[in-house]
């Protein structure tokens, strides 16, 4: 992974009246990652990326995008990033390849109707290129947006919620397609989303923001491993299973979930001990899985 | 970066129907006045005559395309501005509503050129809705009714002036009525700036015209010279003998002041506008 800095946000802060959306967010965007922005509702997410592509103009903080100052190189920064934010909007009255055209004439890059053809072929729109866009499924734009975002093969992609009101097909689509773009071209994407599994899934880096404050911020593997692991255990013999954990495993805490599953909060590397000592001790371990890490870790740092 | 977005403003224009439910609009107006004209435009001349006709005998085709023209601008200056401002008032802020807005600034186009090319684009529709008028007016006039010399009433008593005295009469007044319905046009985009849906600067646009009309009370007489809507008629001059040049370019000149004061409040409002629709 190179470490070129392609954002760079610092103590950035946005009010609106007397409500303040952002207080102090601060967090960097190396070059080829996949970075999750996390947070729950109303954390400052959208006002941050808002900030971040000049639509909101913040009241402290400083913003470089790819080392330069996004006041003084507004247009030269944009015109290597493609953005969705929070769902795509086209005009309705206008075919698939006029709206692409419209944005591609702007986007600081020619494009040619090839282009746009094969751009639309790309996302599985072929067949649509001159339906009007107010005839589309949310699906079908939101597809028609990512279209919009790569277009001009920017160097930063922006994607705000880009899974919102698809159905599971397309969620794996859109999460495949990320990839192939981190994978196939090295580009770099921040990836905001409520589902977390999208984003222990396909980020490699993340920043966690709360209240209008980033909290947390590094490697998702590291801060995941940091933690302790929840596995949830399927055993014939409860009893046998609580009388271990609480004779050779005093470090772990468990909560059982019903007479044959129980839920046990234990470092990583007592993981095939645990499971090893149960066997020896007689029990059965019917199933062994780990829970959604990051779920329990966003919630933990939420909650404190 | 401005010509490029100025070019997709045209296509946005275009393709909306709204665009078309103008000249549409415009179109069946004139019409029907050429149609009721043609019916019974006899009577309507003589009604308007009848106070004239015990000093003044009136030979020749009075009711000619030179009259109907003239007729049609009177009676349309009020409405045209509906028309213009039904397209214009929906540039920025229906763009805002639809979230296109969001959009189109996220792209290496500074806010600037997004509002100017918004302004050219439509004061060419503005400019096309003048010549469609000027064509329907005055040629198919022309072609309905013939030609002949104009009288006009005016405050001063009767002006009549020779069929070959007019044609300039009309390229310049057409002229000036642009210039009036421009400025229309830019007060409906600069409203556009500051909304978030498009019947607002709509609606905003016609209630300023109407408020500024109905001023006509004393109190207001120090500020009335300096309203656009005091010389939205100013067209109306160039058909006086002599033409009144100074109050042209009085009128003129306020108008174009206007115009580039309001294009200077809506690039000054957008660039400090938060986008977060």
């Amino acid at each position: 992974m190179e470490n070129t800095e392609i954002i760079k946000v610092q103590h950035l802060a946005k009010n609106f009246g007397s409500f303040q959306a952002v207080k102090d967010v601060s967090f960097t965007v190396n070059k080829g990652d996949v970075f999750g922005f996390l947070g729950p509702n109303g954390a400052g997410k959208s006002t941050t990326i808002r900030c971040m592509l000049s639509l909101i103009k913040p009241d402290n903080g400083q913003i470089q995008l790819f080392g330069k100052d996004l006041n003084k190189h507004r247009n030269e920064i944009l015109s290597k990033v493609g953005s969705i934010i929070e769902k795509p909007d086209f005009y309705r009255y206008l075919s698939a390849e006029k709206n692409l055209a419209i944005f591609a004439r702007i986007s600081g890059k020619d494009v040619s109707k090839r282009e746009i053809a094969e751009m639309l072929d790309f996302v599985g729109l072929n067949g649509r290129n001159r339906d009007k866009v107010g005839g589309f499924s949310h699906g079908m734009k939101q597809r028609l947006g990512i279209a919009q975002t790569l277009l001009h093969q920017p160097d930063l992609i922006v994607l705000d919620e880009p899974t919102t009101g698809l159905d599971p097909q397309g969620i794996v689509e859109i999460r495949n397609l990320i990839l192939r773009l981190k994978s196939e071209q090295n580009k770099t994407v921040i990836l905001s989303s409520h589902q977390l599994s999208e984003i222990e899934l396909i980020s490699n880096r993340m920043v966690i923001i709360n209240k209008g404050q980033s909290i947390i911020e590094g490697d998702v593997k590291e801060l995941l491993n940091a933690q302790e692991m929840v596995v949830q255990l399927e055993v014939n013999d409860m009893e046998k299973t609580i009388n271990v954990l609480n004779i050779r495993f005093e470090s772990a805490s468990f909560k059982q979930i019903n007479e044959r599953i129980i839920e046990v909060n234990i470092e990583k590397q007592l993981v095939p001990s645990l499971n090893q000592t149960l066997v020896q001790e007689g029990v059965e371990v019917h199933a062994m899985e780990p829970k959604r890490k990051l779920e329990d870790f966003f919630m933990k740092i939420i909650q404190s | 970066m401005l010509l490029k977005n100025t070019y997709n403003e045209f296509i946005k224009i275009l393709a909306k129907p709204r665009s078309y439910l103008g000249i549409g609009a415009l179109t069946l107006l004139v019409l029907l006045i050429l149609f009721a004209m043609k019916a019974d435009g006899k009577s309507f001349i003589s009604f308007v005559t009848a106070s004239f006709e015990q000093t003044l005998s009136f030979n020749g085709n009075i009711l000619n395309g030179n009259l109907i023209a003239f007729i049609i601008l009177q009676m349309l200056i009020v409405h045209i501005p509906l028309l213009v401002s039904l397209v214009t008032g929906d540039l920025i802020s229906g763009e805002a509503a639809m979230g296109t807005i969001r959009m189109m600034a996220t792209k290496p186009i500074s806010r600037t050129q997004i509002v100017l090319s918004k302004f050219i684009a439509g004061a060419v529709y503005t400019f096309i809705l003048t010549l469609w008028l000027g064509f329907l007016a005055l040629i198919v006039g022309k072609w309905m009714f013939g030609t002949g010399d104009l009288i006009v009433l005016n405050s001063d008593g009767l002006v009549i002036l020779k069929e070959q005295d007019i044609l300039w009469r009309y390229g310049l007044s057409f002229g000036v009525a642009y210039l009036a319905l421009l400025t229309i046009s830019t007060l409906s985009i600069c409203l556009s700036a500051f909304a978030e849906n498009s019947i607002g600067p709509i609606v905003s646009t016609m209630s300023i015209i109407i408020l500024f009309t109905i001023m006509d009370v004393s109190v207001f007489d120090s500020i009335k010279p300096f309203l656009f809507t005091t010389h939205m008629a100013s067209w109306r001059s160039f058909f006086e003998d002599p033409v009144p040049w100074t109050t042209i370019r009085n009128s003129v000149s306020i108008l174009v002041i206007h115009n580039i004061v309001l294009v200077l409040i809506a690039v000054y409002k957008f660039n400090k506008k938060d986008i977060t629709s």
